[in-house]
């Protein structure tokens, strides 16, 4: 009686979970389609697979928009991680006065709208000519993701025991070796976890970069809305490049989610 | 807390001891007010200039006419309400579905870890991609997945993302945030005590009590992250409604009214005066809200 409920709750739990994820399988596998197979009125579930939608992604450039945000995402995680690694270490190993303030004006620049911030930032790149600049991007990106990285990582340093970092000051360490011999190997699984939220958020970033680059340094998800056109089948061109986009940050996050349920709670919940 | 070490080392150190947090926290305080408080300030002085991008040459001062004008068009209140409901309908139907994973997960399973891995993905994909794929191979009336299946039912095609825009959006949105309820929701449900739990079922609690009086109390902590993390995330949702809906049928949020008047109307003084109106609404709506929330954050943190 018991098992046969269980059994029905095993199942509803595999129907609920089979759909849910059913959007992200049909875009898989309309990017093995011919177009007129995508536009099949009655959906295909079986057809001869071909790679003509990915050898279409070649042709239309988009090896120079993954590079772009790749370059993006690095350059900007790389920033985050050393603005935010020491401003943590002052928020707890070290408290300053005012710890709360500080922590409040951090968490409330990300509250602040982009909207806030994109007309003069367009302006005054432009007046600087970094318009379409991949590096100014990855700075607006480095803004975005710093309140994020400082709670997360304020949290993950809270962590280390005390008695860890006392000895090491008794034993006369000085403050770079605390840090980097102490303190950081410690938390390393932490840093990865910052490091890889900070790299998923500029990744799949779309607004910024819709407005802040064009065709130099424009990054992926821009480009995907570039498939739609009126006059034509675009559907499996366009489930083609979303895979592949989308591709580095689902198998990041199925490797790492115990990672990634800690960081993106930034260490709230344990 | 080491006053014994301090003691041993002379004034000179004392001093570098004490800077030496500021010295670690100015770079990250000095790039984020740079990059994101002057913008700030230059809003502000934008909206009270006139000027057209497309004779950028024509600046001039203007006072408050640009706010008289985002005052009398008509367009703010309707922006307002469009990203106040579609937060708060999207924050609200993404934590339900959210628990409701979160429950069907919570026990052991064959392959459960596989179904978690399944019900997260929609969280990892980029959210251009999900608006697109949605929008034309879910949403579309001619060969949308969701229509077929209406269809087949006997029900006429709906053009989702067309006739109901608003109803679209929310989808997308519970779609792509109900998996990081879960996780949060998930991880409260797996740091109950055992103890407790064997405790209300030896006492013969039932389900539902149990769930009402022991696990949802428990998990008030974790709803309340949960909560104000979507908030953050979906305040400032601009992909789906830039592409799937282009701000029609009451989706117009402030972000993309914005957008509209800076980007595809050129005009600065404009959309710097709703720049401003929004972030003087979301200061107020925020303080409140954002404090007390906060409270409950920083006693999360700090356990």
């Amino acid at each position: 009686m018991r098992s046969t409920k269980a059994r029905l709750i095993t199942g509803m739990t595999w129907i609920i979970a089979v759909t849910y994820f059913f959007p992200v399988a049909w875009m898989f596998i309309n990017s093995f389609k011919t177009e007129n197979d995508a536009a099949s009125l009655t959906p295909k579930f079986i057809f001869t697979p071909t790679l003509e939608g990915f050898s279409r992604l070649g042709e239309r450039g988009m090896s120079n928009y993954l590079t772009n945000s790749l370059m993006a995402s690095v350059v900007s995680t790389a920033l985050v991680l050393a603005l935010s690694i020491p401003a943590a270490y002052a928020l707890s190993i070290r408290p300053i006065h005012k710890v709360q303030d500080a922590l409040f004006f951090f968490i409330s620049t990300r509250f602040m709208p982009a909207a806030a911030s994109i007309l003069p930032l367009f302006i005054i790149f432009k007046n600087l000519h970094v318009l379409d600049n991949i590096f100014a991007l990855s700075l607006v990106y480095a803004a975005m993701n710093l309140p994020i990285a400082i709670w997360m990582m304020r949290s993950f340093l809270s962590e280390v025991p005390h008695e860890v970092i006392e000895a090491s000051r008794i034993d006369g360490a000085d403050f770079e070796t605390e840090l980097w011999s102490v303190v950081l190997p410690i938390v390393l699984p932490g840093i990865a976890a910052v490091a890889l939220i900070c790299f998923i958020f500029s990744w799949n970033e779309y607004f910024f970069s819709v407005l802040l680059t064009s065709a130099n340094a424009k990054t992926t998800p821009p480009f995907l809305a570039s498939f739609v056109d009126g006059r034509g089948q675009f559907l499996a061109v366009l489930s083609a490049a979303s895979t592949v986009a989308a591709l580095p940050v689902i198998l990041a996050g199925w490797f790492a989610q115990k990672q990634l349920v800690r960081g993106l709670a930034m260490g709230a919940v344990k | 807390m080491s006053a014994g070490v301090k003691k041993a080392k002379s004034t000179g150190d004392l001093a570098k001891e004490r800077n030496l947090p500021r010295k670690l926290i100015a770079p990250a305080l000095i790039f984020s007010i740079a990059l994101t408080q002057v913008p700030f300030l230059a809003t502000i002085y934008f909206s009270l200039t006139e000027w057209n991008l497309l004779k950028p040459q024509d600046k001039k001062f203007a006072g408050i006419d640009n706010y008289l004008y985002v005052f009398q068009t008509g367009d703010l209140l309707p922006a307002i309400i469009a990203t106040v409901g579609l937060t708060a309908f999207s924050v609200i139907t993404s934590l339900l579905v959210g628990l409701f994973f979160a429950v069907l997960l919570d026990r052991k399973f064959l392959g459960q870890s596989v179904a978690r891995t399944l019900i997260i993905t929609p969280f990892l994909i980029m959210p251009a991609a999900s608006a697109l794929i949605w929008k034309f191979s879910m949403f579309d009336t001619n060969i949308g997945v969701i229509n077929f299946v209406i269809q087949k039912l006997g029900f006429s095609a709906i053009g989702w993302s067309t006739q109901y825009p608003y109803i679209s959006v929310i989808i997308l949105l519970t779609w792509q945030f109900a998996p990081f309820m879960m996780l949060i929701l998930l991880s409260g449900l797996q740091s109950q005590s055992r103890e407790v739990l064997e405790a209300a079922s030896v006492d013969r609690a039932g389900i539902w009590r149990t769930f009402a009086f022991i696990t949802l109390p428990h998990l008030r902590q974790y709803i309340e992250i949960a909560i104000l993390l979507g908030t953050i995330m979906l305040l400032q949702a601009f992909d789906p409604v830039a592409i799937m809906t282009k701000g029609t049928g009451g989706t117009k949020t402030l972000a993309y009214l914005l957008y509209e008047r800076a980007f595809v109307g050129m005009n600065v003084g404009q959309a710097a005066a709703y720049g401003v109106v929004t972030v003087v609404l979301t200061i107020v709506v925020a303080t409140v809200s954002l404090r007390s929330l906060f409270k409950v954050f920083i006693s999360g943190v700090s356990k």
